[in-house]
């Protein structure tokens, strides 16, 4: 995206865009190499649909995160806020007010609450990002276990419509065995994660706010010197993280359709490891905002593939890991040949081009 | 008092625990004037301006701004008001675009127009000669360019008062020029400039008016071609200064004979320099001259193994010996103090006392800790003899000033008693004072029989202390100067000729 | 007087976990004043205090290696009790497959588990330090795949450890009035305090965190000394993951040091450690942990209900941070400096009586002439 904007071709390529563009590269390596091995489930367009139906939560958790690690930041709560969000929710649902505003906006509410927490002791007094959002995780784990222990199921009528409604693509789809056209499913979940990242990517890339997150995250002693108010930026950036893993909760809740304990459980995790795939750094300032739908695409394809091909359930962690391990060596190697190539002014210019467009190819 | 005056500070006072930066400063500016803040490291310079840009809050005094009493309450405060800065450590986000980092935390606009913003941004670097393209990643950009889209986006600001602290430090007589060509500009459109530097000469080069600070306090405000050089400095070290003005020229000791302490061949490393031949002997004193990028930086660092040696073969007092990392280079008696004091030589939070015997630490070995007691007295000795002005051996390093810091990394190179020391800008950012101590004791140590390599921005600084000067262009060692032939315009000459 | 005065500046930082030690300690006596009464059951001390210190014993050792990752590589490891998992499943089929439990047999195992742990904490670090991962994300590897691991090597669901042995080294000694996971402790930190007094870890540490480039100037390595913590963590979870398979009598492979990394990042920063890396402080960390799992039985104690302890103890945290933050700390050192004056000024006032006070008077008016 941002490629198209540069009037100059010539001009580096930047961090955020390589490591976007490596990201990219490696989901579409993943994928056809998924579609070679497996192409009785991976041919099918429903699988790929699914990715996104079964885990759209774990798409908007990962967007909210993006932007608190591109401010430089983390927010390790948003799983347990995510689950405590689906459990509230269905017990309002379930309590007989029958509301689903109601519900939604009790999530909205719960999500800005823990983020406006968040970022005002973060921001404003300064404290260690880890700690605090670790004693949110510990807040919503707990809340959610005072709440309730036991599962809830949302059986009010109008919300199981809701759960089980899909839409169907009539001209996509696939022909079953016993010759029935089955056509292609989306769940509403898949419009929130699509209207979300169009959202935040325009937020990032156009916004005022968001070209503050990349210069806070960058260098926040330069950020406040050229009159960015760094504080302010860094509270809205946990908010909106905040807010995000309340729709993120809403959504499970519409994906599932029960409120449980283990709801959204490890998402901290996923998200985290879904973002430093897509090219996202830890370090903050450097990422683009649509790795973090390709960074969780290519996690959840890992999944995907790990089954298909029948790995023993319990190695199917260590597989993942070592998979997850090769991405960071190889994000790592290319890093520091780039940082290398600063200082190797000897090399010729046009070699040092070709370098750059053999990784965009 | 032809001129308005546009800006003026009254009774500013400023403490920060235990120290009094400022004490009832007065400092007024006049429209369309170059006015130079003087004083030495601690004297209160830097704070004046942090208040002035809201990044400080005074603790007394008033501000007054065409007329009008404010108060800032944060740089944005300040910005909106007209007043631009350019600070010596670069304030831009090296992973925004050259052109975001000249327009942002500006407008208040939601959203941010691309295409409008390069095309402003491309028109204004072209206009100042800036190399640089408005999309290019600033982090692409060598420091100097760098400095420059910082001046550029203060510039654009339409600011009636601009602060340039330290602009020049990092810059080649080139670019200081284009500076002050910009600056003269500025001038005529009316706009006030505060300009602070440690280079003398530059002050009677472009400034009218000079307010020298000493310890927090105002010494006085004096037209510049009113004031001589020599007072200058006197006012700013508070006593008078025969020895400033001239200080004993060294006699290079010739023993042309012996085997020479260091000697390198076709020594390359991995930050591009090319292969060069180098020797040094016992008590001498040669330096590295060259303009900035030259090379000078990157060779010393070959010699020490900073950056990863890719080449070439290195004898010690005629012995061939391999040094492959630092710590090689200082278990042959070899020290460096490197040009990014902040960067490379301090460890900020350490103590006084841990950075001044690190290098010894390391060189004992990790299983052979030095006594408490020991490094107390190691501390305790350099402390004085160097008069490195600390409250106490723990405090932290970075709660000194500049010079005294770099006191303390000379220390810790004394201290692991090197045959042969190089030193990489000792003086730069120091006060005038310092400075002098600092190349009285390089003359002194080289007296003492150890070998000394001093690399300066100051080319009259290395006249002084050097009795070889190699010279360098395009990292490419390009002749060598000594004896008779060394003088400035012989290495200015050499420069602009690109050698032989 | 000014050496003293440097000792306590040297002890300023440990203001905090002790303040807060002091709080638990008042609290859980306001609840009963037996808090402290410790009896005697078989030959070995019980009560509160005993139970906080068997208690903690794992969570001590992980701070301890924490505190030294934290301070070197600017980050945390999140793979600690995974690696513990592995290290002890290592040691557990040692120990089964070994027929005749003998003191000897524990500890080859023991020893083992450990190069296990270091051959672990050598793949976190050969990615922090080498491959320049950032610690969170190198140690995410782990995370994810090390339970899997540990259960693989352990072959069936939960093999149990029993024998006479592990029983004493998880419980007591016969004889020996405190529980063995205790002395272990002791014995670690008395270990770890040697090395520090005998090496050069503390200043090679702190250099490579606050400023690795000028470190590396001075003859440091970095990367060895980032790998050089990853590898003693490692031997921090192997330790911790013998004591709590020892405590625990059986492995599980699923739940044992579940989440403890969290517990001992916590330890860590309640002990005045910045997790930015630098200077750093092993007995805050130690104290630290402590303070945990003193909050952890304080809660039990007040009757908290168990589904509720985690939102009390992140109440904790949050007032215990904010109390710490850097913004409220230079709040109340204006206050306290202000404080000072005040009284100071009145002392003055009243020692000299209004003498002095009516000369300071005129001395201002004539100053404001003088303008």
């Amino acid at each position: 995206m941002e490629s198209l904007s540069t009037t100059k071709p010539k001009s580096r390529l930047s961090n955020s865009n390589l490591l976007f563009i490596i990201a990219g590269i490696i989901f579409i390596l993943m994928y056809g190499f998924s579609l070679i091995s497996f192409p009785d489930s991976f041919m099918q367009f429903q699988t790929f649909f699914d990715l996104f139906n079964f885990n759209a939560a774990l798409f908007i958790i990962t967007l909210g995160m993006c932007i608190v690690m591109i401010a430089g930041g983390i927010d390790i709560s948003v799983g347990a806020v995510c689950g405590l969000v689906t459990m509230a929710c269905a017990m309002l649902l379930e309590s007989g007010t029958e509301n689903v505003w109601g519900a939604l906006f009790l999530a909205l509410g719960i999500g800005l609450a823990f983020g406006i927490m968040h970022g005002y002791l973060i921001a404003y007094l300064e404290i260690q990002p880890f700690i605090i959002t670790l004693a949110g995780m510990f807040l919503a784990q707990g809340l959610l276990t005072t709440l309730h222990k036991d599962p809830i199921n949302v059986t009010w009528p109008a919300f199981v419509a809701l759960r089980n409604y899909t839409i169907e693509i009539p001209w996509l789809g696939a022909v079953n065995r016993l010759g029935v056209f089955i056509p292609c499913e989306i769940k509403p979940g898949v419009f929130v994660v699509v209207a979300l990242v169009i959202l935040y990517a325009v937020l990032m890339k156009w916004s005022r706010f968001g070209r503050n997150v990349y210069a806070v995250g960058g260098n926040s002693q330069s950020a406040r010197m050229l009159g960015i108010n760094v504080k302010k930026t860094l509270f809205f950036s946990y908010v909106i993280c905040g807010l995000t893993a309340g729709i993120g909760g809403f959504v499970f809740l519409m994906t599932t359709g029960a409120g449980n304990i283990g709801n959204g459980a490890l998402f901290e995790i996923k998200a985290i490891a879904a973002n430093v795939i897509g090219g996202i750094l830890l370090n903050g300032g450097v990422g683009n905002l649509l790795g973090a739908p390709i960074g969780t695409l290519t996690l959840l394809t890992i999944n995907e593939l790990i089954r298909a091909a029948g790995v023993q359930s319990n190695l199917q962690a260590i597989v993942s890991g070592l998979l997850l391990y090769l991405f960071i060596v190889l994000q790592s190697i290319i890093m520091s040949l780039r940082g290398s190539s600063k200082f190797r002014l000897a090399l010729p210019s046009w070699l040092k081009l070709n370098r750059l467009q053999d990784n965009g190819d | 008092m032809l001129t308005e005056i546009i800006l003026k500070m009254e009774g500013i006072s400023k403490s920060f625990p235990g120290v009094r930066a400022l004490h009832n400063v007065d400092f007024a500016l006049r429209r369309g004037e170059i006015h130079a803040l003087m004083g030495e490291n601690g004297a209160g310079k830097s704070t004046l301006i942090k208040i002035l840009t809201g990044v400080y809050e005074k603790d007394a005094g008033r501000i007054i701004l065409d007329g009008r009493p404010v108060h800032f309450k944060s740089p944005q405060d300040a910005q909106n008001m007209g007043i631009g800065a350019v600070f010596q450590e670069i304030a831009l986000c090296p992973n925004l675009t050259v052109a975001e980092n000249m327009f942002i935390g500006r407008s208040r606009d939601a959203f941010v127009q691309w295409k409008q913003m390069n095309a402003k941004a491309a028109q204004m670097l072209d206009s100042l000669g800036i190399p640089a393209s408005p999309t290019q990643e600033l982090a692409s950009c060598s420091i100097a360019v760098q400095q420059m889209i910082a001046i550029a986006r203060a510039v654009d600001m339409d600011c009636k008062i601009l602060i340039l602290d330290e602009p020049t430090s990092s810059l080649d007589e080139d670019e200081v020029q284009k500076l002050f060509e910009l600056m003269r500009q500025l001038k005529a459109r009316g706009v006030g400039i505060i300009f602070i530097t440690h280079f003398i000469d530059q002050v009677y080069e472009i400034s009218d008016r000079i307010t020298v600070l000493r310890n927090g306090e105002l010494i006085g405000e004096y037209e510049t071609a009113a004031l001589p050089q020599i007072e200058l400095i006197s006012k700013m070290m508070g006593k008078a200064l025969s020895d400033v003005a001239a200080i004993k020229k060294h006699e290079p000791s010739k023993s042309e004979d012996s085997v020479p302490i260091f000697e390198a061949t076709a020594l390359s490393s991995a930050a591009g320099v090319r292969p060069f031949n180098f020797t040094i002997r016992k008590g001498e004193v040669n330096g590295f001259a060259g303009l900035l990028g030259s090379g000078r930086s990157e060779s010393v660092r070959a010699i020490f193994a900073a950056d990863k040696v890719t080449g070439g073969e290195v004898k010690i007092n005629g012995k061939r010996v391999k040094i492959k990392t630092p710590l090689d280079a200082m278990k042959q008696g070899i020290g460096y103090l490197p040009e990014d004091r902040k960067g490379d030589g301090i460890i900020d939070e350490l103590s006084v006392r841990d950075n001044i015997i690190l290098a010894l630490q390391v060189m004992k070995g990790f299983f052979k800790p030095l006594s408490r007691k020991q490094t107390e007295e190691f501390a305790e000795q350099f402390i004085q003899q160097l008069e490195i002005k600390t409250p106490s051996l723990n405090t932290p390093i970075k709660s000194l000033s500049g010079g005294n810091q770099q006191k303390v990394i000379l220390a810790r190179w004394l201290l692991t008693h090197p045959r042969y020391l190089i030193l990489d800008e000792p003086t730069r950012g120091i006060d005038v004072g310092t400075k002098v101590e600092i190349q009285k004791l390089v003359l002194k140590l080289a007296e003492d029989g150890m070998s000394l390599t001093f690399i300066s921005s100051e080319i009259d600084e290395m006249l002084r202390v050097c009795s070889r000067l190699i010279v360098m262009k395009d990292r490419e060692i390009i002749g060598e100067l000594s004896g008779m032939n060394l003088t400035e315009q012989n290495v200015m000459h050499m420069i602009a000729q690109g050698g032989k | 007087m000014p050496r003293l005065k440097a000792h306590f500046d040297r002890l300023s930082h440990l203001f905090l976990p002790l303040s807060v030690l002091v709080i638990l300690i008042i609290i859980n006596l306001i609840k009963g004043a037996d808090y402290f009464r410790i009896t005697m059951v078989n030959g070995a001390f019980y009560g509160n205090i005993p139970n906080i210190l068997f208690g903690a014993s794992e969570l001590v050792i992980l701070a301890i290696g924490m505190t030294l990752v934290t301070a070197a590589s600017r980050g945390q490891d999140i793979s600690i009790g995974e690696n513990g998992a592995i290290a002890s499943a290592i040691f557990v089929q040692y120990v089964l497959n070994a027929g005749e439990v003998t003191l000897w047999t524990i500890l080859a195992g023991f020893l083992i588990s450990c190069v296990a742990g270091i051959i672990i904490g050598a793949f976190n670090g050969a990615l922090v330090s080498f491959f320049k991962v950032q610690p969170m994300v190198a140690t995410l590897i782990l995370f994810l795949g090390g339970r899997s691991i540990a259960f693989i090597i352990d072959g069936k669901v939960s093999p149990i450890l029993a024998n006479e042995i592990s029983n004493r080294i998880g419980t007591v000694i016969p004889g020996v009035p405190i529980q063995t996971p205790i002395i272990l402790t002791v014995v670690f930190i008395a270990l770890v305090a040697v090395v520090l007094k005998t090496t050069n870890l503390r200043l090679y540490v702190e250099a490579v965190g606050i400023n690795p480039s000028a470190a590396r100037l001075n003859g440091i390595n970095p990367k060895k000394i980032i790998f050089l913590t990853f590898l003693i963590m490692g031997v921090c979870a192997a330790v911790a993951g013998f004591i709590a398979v020892n405590k625990a009598g059986r492995h599980d492979s699923v739940n044992l040091l579940k989440f403890i990394m969290m517990d001992a990042i916590l330890a860590v920063a309640i002990g005045g450690n910045s997790l930015g890396g630098g200077k750093f402080s092993i007995t805050g960390s130690i104290i630290g942990a402590y303070t945990i799992e003193m909050l952890n039985r304080t809660l039990l104690r007040l009757e908290v209900e168990p589904e509720a302890i985690k939102a009390f103890k992140a109440v904790f945290i949050i007032i215990l941070m904010v109390i710490a933050s850097p913004v409220v700390r230079v709040f109340a050192r204006k206050v306290l400096d202000k404080a000072k004056t005040i009284v100071a000024g009145y002392s003055v006032r009243k020692t000299v009586g209004l003498n002095k006070a009516v000369l300071s008077t005129t001395d201002t008016s004539a100053r404001k002439k003088e303008e």
